[in-house]
């Protein structure tokens, strides 16, 4: 029975849980020995198998007596950006040695207070800067999918690499990412799962290791559109803790999923069709074209016109907002030390060897246009583009619903093949503009590619509009009717 | 724009991280790769466009001018690299 409850999502789980076809602690189980059995795939950073049961065992105490939480006994991967009270937290990154958190964040809060059960916590590019989960100081991420006939290792996307990699291998039941350029999507579409980024300022962001923050929210990364909106509802909600979270209140995501489009219309922004897209994509997305016609939809061509501007102001606004946020590390507080001969060298010589090449790039181009004399240049001129962008959505909507795009300009590539950091960024071209206009995206597995490869389609929608999003994600997910799994080469 | 190993230097001086002399030709490559990428930015017309700060549309929210937490030093020392009694430490910063 143990291989079989590994393959159960959220859904299934809540009903076998409820019927008492297992307990919580046997769902549980089944997890800890899949995990045992896939280190290969080095999903996790930190497993927590004590912790773990203890929940699960509590869990079934309460469905015992009646009063159940929404994610009763369901065991969660966590990615290891989000503070843990007493649980490792790295951010994948040297800098963080040993840091347990005195405390735990709102998002993690949520789901226990829901019920849910933490497996472990899953590895990433560190402080969440990568697209292919290569920046881990504790190793790459390996994607469960491989091309047909090869055996090649390829990433799982990036930043939240190893959540995608543990939800696609049935590694967890469902996991949180975090999502500042795409780092929920673009691994999502490499992985065949499902991941939403909601709104800025719906779901909290305090206790979350910081790296964009105004770019940066936290979503579920679930095997279904109903999973992740049922996982969202606990994550999502008002905190007072961080004063850009909204106290609008949360609705039943899960309920308003019909897949019924009937007077919904739905932009395709042609500028997202870039020199050089692969023939694949282009046929993938104008298949979900179709597919949400077939659900009711009025499909239209609107045009974006700043998108191609996007990459560059993301390259400046996040690295900005990194090279400061980023300043925290500096050997006293908490994490490593390395010793110098006096309190400079001490900073320079903890943050030289505690942060790796992308995080240590990041925060010279941040403070570079920071600095004094180049300011105006590049981080306002950002600024401005960010506003142009964030227009031209608000713009679309007047006359669309939501839109569809490709959520990556590519499949899952293999490990270290992008060697230059700029062919790195521009894998975010469709989704950093999502984040530079605060906006809802989600992706949704469409199929396979020629290689046998998962291939994901984005919904972007307008403000707190995530039932919408998650609605129109439910539409494609039923057409498309992605039922593939990875073969498990990677069980030992 | 371009930058140098010497700019690159004083980069990372500014940023408090520790680049050794052999890397900074190396570096500099990769800052003015990504430079030369955000370069594009500058042909764009932005005339009387405000910059954009926050994607937030209301603004912050007060609360009451009253102690919500502390009395957490125990807690909050419990990570650092070094201590003595109630104090973070730091390299002796005078003579």
């Amino acid at each position: 029975m143990a291989g079989d409850l590994t393959k159960l999502g959220i859904v299934e789980a809540k009903a076998g849980l409820a019927a008492k076809d297992f307990s919580a602690v046997e769902l549980t189980r089944a997890f800890l020995d899949a995990m045992d059995g896939s280190r290969a795939l080095n999903a996790y950073i930190t497993e927590t198998p004590e912790l773990a049961l203890e929940q699960a065992a509590r869990s079934d105490a309460r469905i015992a007596a009646g009063t159940a939480g929404p994610l009763e006994g369901l065991p969660i991967g966590v990615k290891d950006l989000f503070c843990t009270k007493g649980v490792l937290t790295t951010a994948a990154s040297h800098i963080l040695d040993g840091f347990t958190p005195p405390y735990e964040s709102t998002v993690t809060s949520n789901l226990w207070r829901d019920g849910a059960v933490l497996l472990g916590k899953l590895n990433m590019d560190e402080f969440a800067m990568g697209g292919s989960n290569e920046n881990s100081y504790y190793g790459p991420v390996v994607n469960p999918w491989r091309r047909n006939g090869d055996t090649a290792a390829l990433v799982p996307g990036g930043s939240s690499g190893g959540s995608a990699a543990a939800v696609a291998a049935d590694l967890c039941i469902a996991a949180t990412g975090t999502d500042t350029g795409g780092s929920i999507r673009q691994p999502a579409a490499f992985t065949g799962t499902v991941g939403i980024k909601p709104t800025y300022g719906r779901c909290s962001r305090f206790g979350i290791v910081a790296f964009a923050s105004s770019l940066e929210q936290a979503g579920p990364m679930t095997k279904s559109v109903t999973d992740a909106a049922i996982l969202l509802g606990s994550m999502a909600g008002h905190d007072p803790h961080d004063s850009t979270c909204v106290p609008t209140p949360v609705p039943d995501y899960a309920a308003a999923l019909t897949g019924d489009l009937k007077g919904k219309r739905i932009g395709i922004p042609k500028e997202y069709r870039v020199d050089g897209m692969p023939a694949e994509i282009e046929s993938w997305w104008a298949k979900g074209a179709e597919w949400l016609r077939d659900a009711g939809a009025e499909v239209v061509e609107i045009s974006l016109p700043h998108t191609r501007h996007a990459l560059p102001a993301y390259y400046i606004v996040a690295p900005a907002e990194a090279s400061s946020n980023l300043a925290r590390y500096d050997g006293v507080r908490f994490g490593l030390r390395v010793p110098g001969k006096d309190l400079n060298e001490m900073y320079e010589n903890t943050r030289g060897e505690g942060f790796g090449p992308e995080v240590r790039r990041r925060i010279m181009i941040g403070t570079y246009v920071l600095s004094a004399g180049y300011y105006d240049a590049y981080y306002s001129r950002a600024q401005k583009l960010r506003r142009l962008i964030a227009n031209d959505f608000e713009t679309a909507f007047e006359t669309v619903d939501a839109v569809l795009a490709p959520t990556a300009p590519s499949a899952a590539f293999a490990s270290g093949e992008k060697a230059d950091p700029v062919s790195m960024y521009l894998l975010d071209v469709f989704t950093v503009t999502a984040n530079l206009a605060g906006l809802p995206a989600m992706s949704v597995p469409a199929g396979l590619s020629d290689q046998g490869l998962p291939m994901g389609l984005q919904v972007i929608g307008k403000p707190f509009d995530e039932a919408g999003v998650l609605n129109v994600g439910f539409a494609l997910e039923r057409a498309a009717a992605f039922k593939a799994k990875p073969a498990a080469w990677w069980r030992a | 724009m371009s930058v140098d190993p010497a700019t690159v230097k004083k980069i990372a001086r500014l940023a408090r991280i520790r680049v050794d002399e052999a890397e900074l030709p190396a570096l500099a490559a990769e800052v003015n790769g990504i430079l030369h990428f955000v370069e594009q930015l500058q042909s764009v017309d932005v005339e009387g466009v405000a910059p954009l700060t926050s994607v937030v549309h209301r603004s912050l929210p007060l609360r009451d001018d009253v102690v919500t937490d502390g009395g957490n030093a125990e807690a909050l020392l419990a990570n650092a690299p070094d201590r003595i009694e109630c104090f973070f430490t730091v390299p002796k910063v005078v003579e």
